[in-house]
């Protein structure tokens, strides 16, 4: 008996071997055979830290600096290292009371004791030079580095743009971002976001599951730096832009200038504006709501770029360079003018009183309806094209070639395309071979379907300087080194007219300003070439538009002005050109008060302060 | 008898070293375990290595003592150390510590001391007394019952204290009642009911029944058909029957709730690797990790930076498993086989049945420790807290488990004299 219990030691030993047995299998499985845990082994403990760079500057033509960073602190809280504190010190530290403190800190440990939360965001510069000395007394709380977009002149705001965290969207869609990433989301820190944002970085260091850092993975071996964004150089004058705001003040409308030589822009004002700094760091979404529903100004509407005018008078211009191009209109072809031009029916485009006949530049200085209409029906009903849809067809490409009609291709995003009306669109309004020159005849005086954006009218104040030409308007004029010239903007495009054709255009232009309809504009020692124009639009009042060039010769600078439903543009875009050429020459203005008029009138409160005759059907300047 | 033998004499020099090796594989683990750049000299007593070298020194000179003492003082004392320890076991339940959870701590200056560990060589100690008295046999009713008393009153108190681990340990004890001759289908009735438990758990229980159903008639068919067998057999069957439609409500009425996730984390029942998951999926990370040779002595990611819940207690393996690969976890199983296999050895050879039965105590104590910890950090088993003996951190479960080791070296260096 004893014996056979004594044999129970081999079931016992057994069993306990095959215990041992089944670890060391167990072990050769985990540790050999699979691959899984040796993987979430690695994503425990290190983190990859994204290191930010800092983004690029952006300075004005004449190397000042318009958008820049600031450094922002923000005051982190670890709870659970929070030993003690002296609360009393720290409240006064950061400016709150005790009970203020003691909610943050709960907020804090319910989000988690162990990883960072803000407790103080963006603390200035100042205030934190002073924290710094005395975290040290504080475990638990640090200090982390972000930074924040600033703009020295609180102009500009549509064209600089600003910049707010990646959408889900975007990090779908582009692996270079991640979530809390900073892109650019408007103006040039969108179109050029590529290059401001400079090379992300990345460090790898090591934490234990309290997320306590123990330093960094294999002596930053496989660390990587971050490369800073590159520079740019605008082509904008800061002058120049913050002068036009102001004259803008309380007005709908917008300003464009432009370097007729290199088609730098020196100055886009869209008005109502709003200054940059308002959607920077954490007031950017409270504001940005506000701005959003502000529908009565819409100050986040970018009009320069986004608005679309019928040109009124300004396009009287065009219809002189093609006619003569066309060959149906000579310096010397003289009209009467009976007082307006009759399409039938009894109506007729209206004009005002002036002497009759007129040749070319007279007609321009005077911008005779009943001349110009009669300029565009010869181009339209020319008998070579064979048919009206054939000569409008013709006409309508002479157009496009002058940068109507289609996007310039600005860097800068959401740029429109204007309207000039394709064939098709008159054969579907009005019925194929149911439209004639008549039907269309308000296209000659710049009204109808026509639309430009006040950057294509700026446009053509260049390519009327330049004789012919023009480069495409830009906002970036250097990319890193100011003199390393952005070569996206480097071809000269001609527009297929030739300079003898511009010759009388521009005299008619500069008779507009010494005795024309906009005598208002003109400079002392500038001799400056304009054109009025005089929109009529559905939305009351009529758009008050000018466009110039200065001087008459090597101009430096053309502007197109546009306030909206200000009435004739004489009244108002005229002399705010006038200034702004003025200011951007001479660096001086001095009719004060001519600009304290300009400035002080408000035109969106419906206080318009000149008396004006009831507008005919059709405008007229 | 002969008197002024040397201490040392007729020592098993094997089971002494493998003490010492287990022992020193636990310090290095935890100095791995718990090491931070800030702390890294030996003694240093606020960090636990510094701490577990001094209960080291301890449990040595406690080696020391157990080996002056006569080895006839623990059969004819067993029965005062078993009530000794048990009046300490019902003590520290009204006046101990709470610590994580276990109110079985006493603490005496800046240590914690845990009865529990003591009372688990105590009983052993009191069982082999039992045993070894002349004329009891296991087989006999009165006698059983005495023996399972003597066993299943320190597990129940312990129990008590929200020690589940330590009182699951108690039924190693089966074992020496086995070895003492309780028929085989009461240890074997011990193992097939946690797998038919689990099974029941995982399988649908109707098709479960009806295997049960096809494992009775099995028998029914092969085995010798006499009323008796039959009747067995079928009562077994309804029993077994009864046990899996019951043990849903078991589950759900018995076990508190870190319980329940425990065990359904380890059917795979559910899914929570930051919540009761967490723990041993770290802790397969930890393991995994290791691969064949291991990262290294102190280059143990997982278990270094805490990833590891309880890495010098519980889940020391963690850092063998990480730190010394597959190759250095093997060779800690195999040091405890050879352990285990030596203790049982010598225990046979023994001619006083109170030291055989102790032998039998003491490695079926060990064993059990060393399955349950490594079973749970191998995700085998579910989580529960026991320690790894001589490895894991901590000064009661050392001392506790060296007394116990050490009270049967001594015996065995008597092992050719009825004592």
């Amino acid at each position: 008996m004893e014996r056979t219990l004594a044999n129970r030691k081999y079931i016992i030993i057994g069993f306990i071997v095959i215990v041992g047995i089944i670890f060391v299998i167990r072990l050769f499985y985990v540790q050999i055979l699979v691959d899984k845990y040796i993987l979430s082994a690695n994503n425990n403990v290190l983190r990859y830290m994204t290191q930010y760079p800092a983004r690029g500057l952006v300075f004005d033509r004449n190397g000042k600096l318009l958008v820049y960073n600031e450094a922002a602190y923000d005051l982190m809280v670890i709870p659970r290292q929070v030993k003690k504190p002296d609360t009393a010190a720290l409240c006064e530290l950061i400016g709150i009371d005790r009970g203020e403190f003691r909610r943050r800190l709960e907020k804090a440990r319910n989000y988690s004791p162990y990883l960072p939360t803000i407790f103080e965001a963006q603390i200035t510069r100042e205030n934190y030079g002073y924290l710094e000395e005395k975290l040290f007394r504080f475990p638990g709380f640090f200090v982390q580095l972000r930074t924040l977009r600033k703009y020295t002149y609180s102009v500009a705001a549509h064209t600089l743009g600003y910049i707010g965290e990646a959408s889900p969207d975007l990090i779908a869609k582009n692996p270079y971002y991640r979530s809390g990433d900073y892109v650019g989301i408007s103006g040039i820190e969108k179109s050029y976001e590529e290059v401001l944002r400079g090379k992300k970085g990345m460090k790898i260091r090591v934490f234990d599951v309290l997320n306590r850092d123990k330093g960094s993975f294999r002596e930053g071996k496989y660390d990587t730096a971050s490369v800073a964004g590159i520079d740019l150089y605008s082509s904008l004058d800061a002058d120049l832009q913050v002068y036009g705001e102001r004259l803008m003040t309380n007005k709908k409308g917008s300003i464009v200038a432009i370097e007729p030589s290199t088609g730098e822009i020196l100055c886009i004002v869209s008005s109502p504006s709003y200054d940059p700094n308002l959607l920077v760091g954490n007031i950017r979404k409270k504001n940005y709501t506000l701005l959003l529903q502000d529908t009565v100004y819409n100050p986040l509407f970018n009009r320069a770029l986004m608005a679309s005018y019928p040109p009124g008078s300004t396009f009287k211009l065009v219809d002189a360079l093609i006619g003569q191009k066309e060959g149906v209109l000579t310096p010397d072809t003289r009209y009467g003018c009976p007082g307006g031009f009759s399409i039938g029916n009894g109506k007729m485009v209206a004009c005002h009183a002036h002497p009759s006949p007129l040749d070319l530049t007279m007609a321009i200085q005077l911008s005779c309806n009943t001349y110009f209409c009669r300029v565009f029906k010869t181009i339209i009903d020319n008998r070579v094209y064979g048919s009206t849809r054939a000569a409008y067809e013709n006409w309508r490409k002479q157009v496009l070639a002058l940068g109507f009609g289609k996007k310039l291709g600005i860097d800068l995003p959401n740029e429109l395309n204007g309207n000039i009306p394709t064939p098709s669109y008159y054969d579907k309004y009005h019925g194929k071979n149911r439209w004639r020159s008549m039907t269309i005849i308000s296209l000659g005086i710049g009204q109808g379907e026509i639309g430009l954006t006040p950057v294509q009218l700026a446009n053509l104040a260049a390519l009327i300087a330049n004789k012919g030409w023009y480069f495409i308007p830009h906002i970036v004029r250097a990319i890193g080194r100011s003199d390393s010239l952005n070569p996206a903007f480097n071809e000269r495009l001609s527009v297929n007219i030739d300079p003898s054709y511009f010759t009388t255009v521009i005299e008619g232009m500069a008779r507009v300003v010494t005795a024309g309809t906009a005598t208002g504009a003109a400079i002392d020692s500038i001799t400056v070439c304009g054109k009025t124009g005089t929109a009529q639009n559905p939305h009351g009042k009529n758009h008050s538009i000018f466009i110039a060039f200065a001087p008459r010769e090597n101009p430096k600078i053309a502007i197109s002005v546009v306030c909206e439903n200000a009435g004739f543009g004489s009244t108002w875009a005229a002399p705010i050109a006038s200034l702004m050429i003025e200011q951007y020459l001479k660096r001086k203005t001095t009719r004060k008060d001519l600009e304290e008029r300009m400035i002080n009138g408000n035109l969106i409160n419906g206080k318009i302060f000149e008396n004006e005759r009831t507008q005919g059907n059709i405008s007229q300047d | 008898m002969r008197e002024h033998r040397g201490i040392f004499h007729k020592i098993d020099w094997v089971l002494v070293g493998i003490y010492l090796a287990l022992v020193i594989t636990g310090w290095v683990n935890i100095y791995a375990a718990v090491y931070d750049e800030n702390h890294y000299q030996i003694i240093d007593l606020t960090q636990k290595y510094g701490k577990q070298m001094g209960f080291i020194i301890a449990a040595l000179l406690l080696g020391l003592g157990t080996l002056i003492i006569d080895p006839k003082f623990f059969s004819q004392f067993a029965y005062f150390i078993y009530g000794f320890f048990l009046f300490f076991i019902i003590l520290v339940i009204f006046s101990g510590r709470e610590i994580s959870g276990s109110k079985g701590w006493f603490a005496i200056g800046g240590f914690g001391i845990q009865p529990a560990e003591f009372a688990k060589m105590a009983t052993c100690l009191a069982l082999a007394k039992f045993l070894s008295t002349f004329e009891v046999d296991v087989r006999k009713p009165e006698n059983l019952v005495i023996a399972l008393l003597i066993t299943l009153i320190p597990a129940l108190i312990v129990f008590l204290q929200h020690d589940t681990g330590s009182a699951i340990v108690f039924v190693a004890l089966i074992i020496v009642l086995y070895r003492a001759g309780l028929p085989g289908y009461v240890p074997l009735a011990l193992i097939i009911l946690p797998v038919l438990a689990i099974l029941a758990l995982l399988v649908n229980k109707l098709i479960l029944t009806a295997g049960l159903l096809l494992v009775a008639m099995g028998a029914l068919f092969f085995i010798k058909k006499r009323l008796k067998i039959i009747l067995t057999v079928i009562v077994l069957f309804l029993a077994g029957t009864a046990f899996i439609f019951s043990i849903d409500y078991g589950v759900n009425q018995i076990l508190e709730k870190h319980q329940r996730d425990r065990i359904q984390v380890l059917l795979g029942q559910q899914i929570d690797p930051k919540g009761a998951g967490y723990n041993v999926n770290q802790s397969l990370i930890a393991i995994g990790s290791g691969r064949f040779f291991g990262k290294g002595f102190l280059q143990g990611t997982q278990t270094k930076y805490n990833f590891v819940p309880e890495q010098s207690t519980d889940f020391i393996f963690c850092t063998i498993g990480e730190e010394r690969g597959f190759v250095g976890s093997t060779i800690v199983v195999v040091l405890y086989l050879a352990l285990f296999i030596r203790i049982i050895q010598n225990a046979e050879k023994m001619r006083s049945p109170f030291a055989r039965y102790y032998g039998y105590g003491v490695a079926s104590i060990l064993f059990f420790h060393f399955a349950i910890n490594i079973g749970m950090t191998l995700g085998l088993l579910p989580v529960i807290g026991i320690p790894l003996p001589f490895i894991s951190y901590g000064g009661s479960s050392l001392w506790a488990f060296t007394l116990l080791l050490f009270i049967f070296i001594r015996q065995d260096s008597y092992r050719h004299e009825l004592i």
